[in-house]
């Protein structure tokens, strides 16, 4: 075209960011790499190479290394030797080498920038201006913690080798989100980057040998599903973190169960995206693009369900469309380029597939008129409407740019819609009223809501999921918790009850002891007693486990709401009450959790932007408890305790040997002011218990302080995904109350 | 876009006529800033023009300056030189050596002070560049309304085609919409003819909210255009600003079908920025508004940084200001 013609129409032209540097530094490697293990490139053992595609034409890219289970273990072996010293060395100088790595990724960023693009398909302006810059904020602050460690957490140590497995998505990013926080606490790493995406993670591989950072401390084995599962599946793995699917969640779950590694998980989400009536529409339209079409849609806390208030949601379909209308699609590597290539042709078609599915299902689609480019692997922005809950489309993840929109009439509709999803990554809401933004953030389950924007983050937030979404966070003091242990305790373990022997002569009156549910004592379901010494105790099944479960749902958004001084108080009385069960210790543990409840204080972050971003600890919801059989009521009352104080309810299996000081707890219950339905107990055997509990999809968290069922209980929990925590012997209340909540962060950029 | 392609776009486009003062409108108007500066610091991010394209939009961005003169010291001497630049923004050679001879390259407007309005329109004569006056007790437009209203007739009088009125700012601050539309209904009014630019004077509004029911206040009482800053004001012609003034007039043509143009002044000095506001219009209200018809510049320094630009486009080589003759 001519300028006079550019002049006429003007048009948009190519704006081409050059890729030649990334080229060069692809061929001074011949396109081939190895694993970086031990400080050192070196073939992979089997020599097996995979080529890695240029997504937006489809063009090999170069090969990288498959790594088999000698290279893991050759890997994680350097990782484990590494951990003294890098441990030794101290905070200060963990501090220089992060900082150092910060610096070099700062220098050599749009390298970094074109490479990822490369690879992944993603616009340079996403690579160039988020990806990369976050990676080195993460670097620098996580920096910071590594100095900051000795005085800012006593009590806790490095937990040691970790695997870290990252998706293709955020390559670069996702690595930076788990190697900073991970070295800052004094672990070292063995991480194995995205199939589709190992590059970048290279890259960085010859950055922290440029630093000098020790051998071993960072190794990085590239590969695919199988390599990452010879990591998981290493015996001397201490932990894997891991990022990708709720699918391969589920299998990692299961494979770490009763392995002892720590586990954290970010998995999937269906994002609710909420406009009320009274917001910004055009800001939050523009917001929408930001959610939806920011990464082509692959982003695992994408705004992919648009919920819009009734009385302005023909406005705002409206608008949505023109906005589409005005989304490019094309070369990645244009400056110019909203939305670029999905990753890879298997993603392509799922996405596909899933949105012919939805139109099948009735849904109306829009997808703007200007054609995708035909080479490499493209998808166009879509929009499907006329879509309710029960479409597929609602509430199956498609991970890419197709937007859902359904509508909602109040509020409290708005938030019912938009947790109805077994997910709970992240959320965002539009409205100008404080009040309404606050009350609905606050209810919305989700680990980051965001007000009035969208697909903020910062290494000083904790991201991270509720529900199935995951566990753990990443990113703030929250989210070091994932990357350390407490030091072993020094807390005197009483071996036996101190609860009164039980030896004169049996009672004259036959005690019937049943079960504790919603509030009442309930007869086992089952109709059979378990006879344990001279007692006969209810023996429950899964049909009572069922109904204490429903009881305990039914009180949980209750007993939250309740103030925390509230709770405090309840607790006080019932501590008060247990006097009459002449039990000192258990007593002092009901206090010291009552003492605490108005105590957990959130933070608010240092974010660089003019927004609130504070972090609420939030109750987990339902919490199963399966007890041991040593100390049958203090460790009972140190471990429901602690959960109801956070606002949690709980459904208890205590000793199995010993269920008399629970149920002797049932007329203290009754005589204090706890709320039916929430602290629930049913006695019976584990064997016929604990896998029903563990199972339940509405339980959010089991506790297994019993250890010969620990297993059962994390392999179990894959049904949800619920979080679990398995311990044993006395359990420290600041310990017990860290698992009885969860951390949410709400964003709330201000300014009139 | 000739002369004549413009003269004939503009006369072929309805004006708006205004319509009768829609306060549950106004009252609906939510501005979040802080989302509005999102948007407005990423579009440049977004959207960028290289090569010839950057050419071709900077031959644009010529055509819809205002090419402006607002001094104290104006003398007809200056403002004659102005003129005679507003005729042949850009040397000859540069023009040939870019391929644009057919395009026939001036500016928007000239923009003066009602004193200045018979030199320029006698400068101007036979080239069809209107002539733009500042009007109705400008910058700061407190003068009895009786005055500023005879001020705007004085100008018309004189030739002036465009006229560039400013509000009472204490209408907005005091949310007194009625008072406003009333006022520059009537300037429209006064304005007869010509076209009627309502500066809003954004940097003296307060906030953003102000600035977009400001904007929708003045188009309902028949703005042709709306404008951000008398040039005055310690904050001028800004893109987050720029976003919530489009958006209203996005808004307002979606609800009555008339279309009202836009200019930011003030502040506008480099080739880039004028590129981004190119891109803010064309992204956010599409290709209409990136004509003169539509959109303007006020501005008195930017051209000269377009022309050392457009002949680094030209040449490869970078300019200097000297090679370019002053206005």
């Amino acid at each position: 075209m001519s300028i006079i013609e550019i002049y006429e129409q003007m048009s948009w032209g190519p704006a081409p960011e050059g890729a030649d540097l990334a080229n060069e530094w692809l061929d001074r490697h011949d396109r081939k790499f190895g694993h970086y293990i031990d400080g050192t490139f070196v073939a992979p053992s089997e020599g097996v190479f995979f080529p890695t595609f240029h997504p937006a034409s489809g063009k090999p890219l170069g090969e990288v290394a498959q790594g088999s289970d000698m290279d893991v273990s050759k890997a994680v072996l350097s990782a484990k030797v590494a951990l003294k010293e890098w441990q030794a060395i101290g905070g200060y100088r963990r501090a220089q080498y992060l900082y150092a790595v910060a610096r070099q990724i700062q220098k050599h960023a749009r390298l970094f920038a074109v490479l990822e693009t490369l690879d992944n398909g993603k616009p340079i302006r996403e690579t160039r201006d988020l990806d990369i810059p976050l990676v080195v904020r993460h670097f620098y602050h996580h920096a910071g913690w590594a100095e900051a460690m000795e005085s800012e957490m006593p009590g806790w140590e490095p937990i040691g080798v970790c695997g870290q497995i990252i998706p293709w998505n955020f390559p670069l990013l996702m690595l930076a989100w788990k190697i900073a926080p991970a070295l800052a606490m004094g672990n070292t790493v063995v991480l194995k980057p995205a199939e589709y995406t190992p590059l970048s993670a290279l890259l960085f591989a010859e950055i922290c040998d440029r630093v000098g950072l020790p051998r071993g401390v960072v190794n990085i084995v590239t590969g695919d599903g199988e390599t990452g599962r010879y990591l998981v599946e290493h015996p001397d793995v201490d932990k894997i973190a891991f990022t990708g699917s709720t699918e391969v969640g589920r299998l990692i779950r299961k494979a770490t169960a009763g392995t002892g590694k720590g586990l954290s998980l970010e998995l999937g989400g269906k994002s609710p995206f909420l406009i009320f009536e009274d917001s910004d529409l055009d800001s939050a339209v523009e917001g929408l693009v930001d959610a939806i079409w920011f990464n082509q849609g692959q982003v695992c806390c994408a705004g992919s369900r648009l919920l819009v208030q009734e009385s302005v949601s023909e406005r705002v379909f409206k608008k949505i469309r023109a906005r589409m209308e005005r989304l490019r699609i094309g070369d990645p590597l244009d400056k110019a380029i909203d939305i670029g290539a999905i990753v890879a042709p298997v993603q392509l078609e799922r996405i596909t597939a899933l949105v012919e599915q939805g139109v099948r299902e009735g849904a109306e689609i829009f997808q703007p008129s200007a054609p995708c480019p035909k080479d490499g692997w493209f998808y166009p922005p879509t929009l499907l409407t006329n879509v309710s809950p029960a479409s597929t489309v609602a509430q199956v993840e498609i991970f890419g740019p197709v937007l859902v929109g359904m509508t909602f009439r109040t509020p409290k509709e708005a938030v019912e819609v938009a947790n109805n999803t077994p997910y709970g990554l992240a959320a965002s809401v539009w409205t100008e009223n404080v009040n309404l933004a606050h009350d609905v953030a606050a209810k919305l389950k989700a680990g980051t809501v965001w007000v009035n924007c969208t697909n903020l983050f910062d290494a000083a937030s904790g991201f991270g999921g509720y529900r199935e979404s995951g566990f753990g966070r990443e990113g703030g003091r929250e989210g070091l918790y994932s990357y350390v242990r407490r030091t072993a305790s020094n807390l005197p373990t009483p071996e036996t009850s101190n609860w009164p022997e039980d030896d004169g002569p049996a009672p004259a009156i036959d005690r019937t002891h049943k079960l504790f549910i919603g509030g009442k004592q309930a007869r086992p379901d089952s109709g059979y007693s378990l006879t344990i010494g001279t007692n006969e105790f209810g023996r429950g099944n899964r049909k009572d486990l069922r109904n204490a479960v429903e009881a305990a749902r039914g009180a949980q958004a209750g007993w939250a709401a309740n103030s925390s001084h509230g709770r405090a108080q309840v607790m006080y009385y019932f501590a008060e009450n247990l006097q009459a069960l002449g039990d000192e210790e258990a007593m002092h543990t009901v206090f010291s959790v009552a003492a605490r409840c108005d105590k957990m204080d959130g933070a608010c972050h240092s974010v660089p932007m003019r927004a609130l971003c504070y972090a609420i600890n939030e109750p987990i919801g339902v919490i199963g408890i399966v007890c041991s059989d040593g100390r049958p009521l203090s460790g009972l009352l140190e471990l429901a305790c602690g959960a109801i104080s956070m606002g949690n309810t709980v459904v208890v299996i205590p000793s199995e040997t010993d269920p008399l000081p629970a149920v002797e707890l049932y007329r203290v219950l009754e005589a204090s002011d706890v709320p039916a339905g929430v602290f629930n107990i049913v006695t019976g055997l584990r064997s016929e218990l604990v896998s029903t509990l563990a199972e339940h999809m509405d339980v959010d968290a089991v506790w297994c302080l019993e250890p010969d069922w620990g297993v059962s209980v994390e392999r179990l929990s894959v049904s949800n995904l619920k979080q679990t925590w398995v311990g044993s012997g006395r359990q420290p209340v600041e310990t017990v109350l860290r698992h009885a909540v969860q951390v949410k962060n709400v964003w709330v950029p201000y300014g009139e | 876009m000739s002369v004549q392609d413009l003269h004939g776009l503009m006369s072929n486009m309805q004006r708006n006529p205004g319509i009768p003062l829609d306060l549950d409108w106004v009252d609906s108007i939510r501005v979040n800033r802080s989302a509005v500066e999102r948007r407005a610091a990423t579009l440049p991010a977004r959207r960028t023009v290289k090569k010839k394209y950057q050419a071709a939009w900077l031959l644009r961005s010529i055509e819809c300056i205002d090419l402006t003169t607002l001094g104290g010291d104006d003398t007809p001497g200056n403002v004659r030189r102005l003129c005679a630049k507003a005729r042949q923004p850009v040397r000859q050679d540069l023009i040939h050596a870019l391929g644009a001879e057919s395009i026939r390259l001036r500016v928007g407007a000239i923009c003066v002070y009602h004193a200045m309005v018979g030199t320029a329109v006698e400068a101007l004569k036979g080239t069809g560049i209107p002539v733009a006056a500042v009007s109705a007790g400008f910058p700061h437009g407190l003068n009895p309304l009786p005055q500023r209203i005879d001020e705007i007739k004085a100008s018309v009088a004189a030739g002036a085609s465009e006229i560039d009125i400013v509000i009472t700012r204490a209408h907005v601050l005091n949310g007194e919409w009625r008072a406003l539309y009333d006022e520059v209904a009537a300037f429209r009014e006064a304005c007869g003819d010509a076209h009627l630019k309502t500066i809003l004077a954004t940097g003296e509004l307060g906030t953003l909210t102000n600035v977009g029911k400001a904007s929708a206040v003045a188009m309902m009482a028949g703005a042709d255009f709306i404008k951000t800053s008398t040039g005055k004001e310690a904050v001028n012609a800004t893109l987050p600003v720029g976003l919530v003034m489009v958006r209203q007039i996005r808004e307002y043509e979606e609800r009555t079908g008339y279309r009202v143009g836009y200019k930011p002044a003030g502040g506008i000095r480099t080739a880039k920025q004028s590129l981004d506001w190119l891109i803010l219009m064309k992204e956010e209200l599409g290709d209409p508004w990136v004509t003169p018809a539509l959109f303007r510049i006020g501005a008195s320094s930017l051209l000269s940084d377009i022309e050392r630009q457009l002949e680094h486009s030209a040449t490869g080589i970078y300019s200097a200001y000297n090679r370019h003759p002053m206005p």
